[in-house]
């Protein structure tokens, strides 16, 4: 029973790593951007929200209804005023320039909100839970984290396959200069990518800083388990990388069954068996042309 | 030759460049409404560049190209299909993530009002219905190419432009290409066909003009024009 407890806690778990992971994803399929500063902007959305949170008073997930459009216009922004800039046939101006994000998102937020750890407190859902016999208890809050990543990925999804921006998406992903042809104009639609990817940042942002501790040099981190789930899922496949984002969650509970300290090291082992297994991950989508 | 009003494509000195190698020199080049024009020439004589630089794809001053009387060079490719002019690009270039009816959907994202949609376009190519749902690349080229043809058409173009619609293909199959151009043609749409094959190349065209190593080598109609004179504006010989 301890062992199935462990396995759906880290189901759960893998969820927000899913959330993590998914902007990663999509931007990453849609215009093979490896976007570095990608963990530090999720902590950005985290610090967002707790300036909501402590200026307001409201609960932090009434805060995402103004960080989550906050960060997908930063994100709109970030990408038509500096990263379309670095995008072309050369893979590593856009790596240095969101490198170069990374450093400067960290040191801004260490300037204002110092590099105290932070909490957000979401009250009575932090502890609530529904009991399933004596030994299992599922807690609200991570479920209502794991529905959420399902959501935003069958969200996504069906936008991608059922509508006229999701038809544009696949085939800038394709061929941008030719769907220049059609009268798509590639910065804008990379630029709504971005924007759609920061906002589900924004979630996965805030949703972090109810479950965890946070200060400003944490991003980083968060960025290898988005890194983890996509490349355990397959580059380019949003389920893949909820699937992704769960084994690193299971792997991460196992691991922490067997020792205390085993938790984040049995993510990452999990992470290099199944590269060693399939480099190209679980389910891949996008092969390179 | 001034090219009067009716002019719907007119390029002075068009020039363009890919780095340090320069491919076009000075193109001057006039297509009338309604008009088929093609453009013929060796490998490299810069034929595709020409229809490159007249989409957008490659940057060419503000004045070089003009469309309906507007100068249009300076614009980018996405502007451009909007005002009316779509390109069926060498090489087809369908999408491979979409399905075939998916790339015919693409050409009209920048759709202007017109006689063609989906259900003209599967009446002019019957094949592009029957494998609506099959991924563009897993086509037969000659399919390829006419659903190539189709999603330009999408986007009901003032003026086509097809580049090397017989690259690639068997001569039965460019048969039954080339003979949907007058369907085109009638719909009011201006043409513009780059061929290396001269033969198919004067068969359709009202015009033809021949270009060797970035510049226009001859013009003229097809009638009008010798056999001897094409193969000297042709091979340079």
């Amino acid at each position: 029973m301890e062992w199935l407890d462990a396995i759906i806690q880290g189901i759960l778990l893998g969820g927000l790593y899913a959330l993590f992971a998914t902007g990663l994803s999509l931007i990453f399929g849609v215009m093979r951007l490896v976007n570095i500063a990608h963990g530090d902007l999720i902590v950005l959305a985290a610090f967002l929200g707790l300036a909501m949170v402590n200026g307001t008073g409201v609960h932090p997930l009434l805060s995402l209804i103004v960080t989550v459009p906050v960060m997908a216009a930063i994100g709109y922004a970030l990408q038509r005023g500096i990263l379309n800039l670095t995008l072309g046939r050369d893979i590593l101006p856009p790596l240095l320039v969101t490198f170069g994000l990374s450093i400067i998102i960290q040191n801004v937020l260490l300037e204002v909100f110092s590099a105290d750890t932070q909490r957000l407190k979401a009250g009575a859902l932090e502890t609530a839970s529904i009991a399933i016999g004596d030994q299992i208890a599922i807690g609200w809050f991570p479920l209502i984290v794991f529905l959420a990543a399902l959501g935003v990925i069958a969200g996504l999804q069906l936008m991608l396959f059922r509508t006229r921006l999701g038809m544009a998406f696949r085939a800038t992903s394709d061929d941008h200069r030719t769907a220049g042809l059609m009268g798509i104009d590639n910065r804008h639609v990379f630029a709504l990518a971005m924007a759609l990817a920061l906002g589900v940042v924004a979630l996965a942002g805030t949703f972090m800083a109810i479950r965890t501790n946070f200060s400003p040099a944490i991003g980083p981190a968060r960025l290898l388990y988005a890194f983890e789930a996509v490349i355990i899922g397959g580059l380019g496949s949003l389920w893949g990388t909820l699937a992704g984002g769960v084994i690193l969650g299971v792997a991460q509970a196992i691991g922490a069954k067997f020792h205390p300290g085993g938790q984040i090291l049995a993510g990452h082992v999990a992470f290099l068996i199944v590269l060693v297994l399939r480099p190209n991950g679980l389910f891949p989508r996008t092969r390179d042309r | 030759m001034s090219a009067g009003p009716e002019a719907v494509l007119e390029t002075q000195g068009l020039t363009a460049s890919y780095g340090d190698f320069q491919a076009l020199f000075g193109i001057d080049l006039h297509v009338r409404r309604g008009e088929t024009v093609a453009i013929i020439g060796a490998n490299g004589a810069g034929k595709s560049t020409f229809l490159r630089s007249v989409v957008g794809q490659l940057p060419s001053a503000r004045e070089q190209v003009s469309f309906e009387g507007e100068p249009i060079g300076h614009l980018p490719a996405h502007e451009i299909v909007r005002r009316g002019i779509a390109l069926v690009p060498e090489g087809r270039l369908l999408f491979p993530s979409l399905s075939v009816e998916e790339n015919l959907r693409m050409g009209a994202y920048g759709r202007r009002a017109g006689p063609w949609g989906i259900g003209r376009v599967h009446e002019l190519f019957p094949v592009l219905a029957e494998r609506r749902a099959t991924p563009g690349t897993a086509l037969s080229g000659g399919e390829q190419q006419m659903c190539a043809i189709g999603r330009a058409l999408m986007s009901n173009p003032v003026l086509l432009l097809c580049d090397e619609l017989s690259l690639g293909l068997a001569p039965v199959i460019i048969r039954q290409i080339y003979a949907v151009l007058p369907t085109i043609v009638a719909e009011g749409t201006t043409v513009v066909v780059v061929e290396q094959d001269i033969n198919q190349a004067l068969a359709v065209a009202d015009r033809v003009y021949c270009f060797q190593e970035g510049r226009v080598s001859l013009q003229g109609r097809p009638e009008d024009v010798s056999r001897e004179d094409v193969t000297r504006a042709y091979f340079g010989v």
